[in-house]
């Protein structure tokens, strides 16, 4: 690949803009938020944000916003993702590998349901306890 | 202890950003298998006591969350360091920020892979949050500097899908070119 400056930059990021602009779009954003603490990053959240971002793009999703925090608490579920949809209920997921990742781009960003199995719905047990 | 040295660097990002940085740098410098990495912080900053704490596997502030009882960020890369003998320096003072530098040999056996950079740097770069962060790319000889403000510059939201893959673009076109 050529290297890149930032007006390149600035031109592909409008001939994206103008992409978006010509399809339907609802307008309103969905979030994908990243636990990318300590544990997250050993468990591959990065790994998992790439996957997010290649299936996000090969589907050409738009109004996407991928965002990434600190540990939210469920080390020993790691990578955590948690995914905002408008319309449906915020959900955790857990171990969300690069397979799962790509699983929930198709099957709860794009067809509206979720990935059952890998719902997240309890709390590392030292975060619970009144220790 | 992480896989890669790329993923030590997004957890000491990730430090800098919590301690509510506003500006931060990268130095991150390779030259003849020997890599030098340097973060500057105006975050927060630790007093002395806490400094010393902090690399210490069994403590953690217990802000985020208040039962925890460690904190892995640095005792990782410290152990990280120990085994494959390299060097590790930290500064900090309060309410001025931190700065932290190690330096490795990449050619040592025991040394992890040294990760994905590209995919690395776009993640440093998309944290949440109001930041600024200076990256200074170093092989070689060869070299590129840049800042999370021109990125913004350039691409808008940071958050956006969109943006983060044209960021990894240009982090792969600019690695490239130092091969």
């Amino acid at each position: 690949m050529a290297k890149l400056t930032l007006d390149d930059l600035r031109k592909l990021r409008d001939s994206k803009k103008n992409e978006v602009s010509k399809r339907d779009t609802e307008g309103k954003e969905i979030e994908v938020i990243i636990g990318m603490g300590t544990c997250g990053i050993a468990a591959g959240a990065k790994e998992t944000m790439d996957a997010f971002l290649d299936e996000i793009d090969k589907e050409g999703l738009k109004n996407v916003a991928i965002k990434q925090t600190g540990c939210m608490g469920f080390c020993t579920y790691e990578p955590t993702v948690e995914i905002k949809v408008p319309g449906m209920p915020d959900t955790l997921y857990n171990n969300v590998n690069t397979d799962i990742a790509r699983r929930i781009v198709h099957r709860h960003i794009k067809d509206k349901k979720m990935v059952s199995e890998y719902v997240q719905d309890r709390p590392s047990i030292d975060i619970m306890e009144n220790k | 202890m992480q896989y890669s040295v790329c993923d030590y660097l997004i957890d000491l990002l990730q430090n800098s950003v919590e301690a509510k940085a506003t500006v931060i740098t990268l130095d991150y410098i390779e030259k003849d298998g020997s890599l030098s990495v340097c973060i500057g912080d105006n975050g927060s900053g630790m007093n002395e006591e806490t400094l010393k704490k902090s690399t210490d596997p069994f403590y953690t502030d217990g802000i985020k969350h208040k039962n925890r009882k460690v904190g892995l960020g640095l005792p990782f890369l410290i152990q990280m360091l120990e085994n494959i003998g390299g060097e590790f320096d930290i500064k900090s003072e309060e309410e001025m920020g931190t700065s932290l530098f190690f330096s490795i040999s990449l050619d040592n056996i025991d040394c992890p892979p040294e990760g994905d950079i590209a995919g690395t740097f776009r993640t440093l770069m998309t944290f949440d949050g109001e930041y600024d962060l200076l990256i200074n790319r170093h092989k070689n000889g060869k070299n590129y500097s840049i800042s999370r403000s021109e990125l913004a510059e350039a691409l808008g939201d940071l958050n956006s899908a969109d943006s983060q893959i044209l960021a990894k673009q240009f982090f792969v076109s600019q690695e490239d070119d130092l091969k």
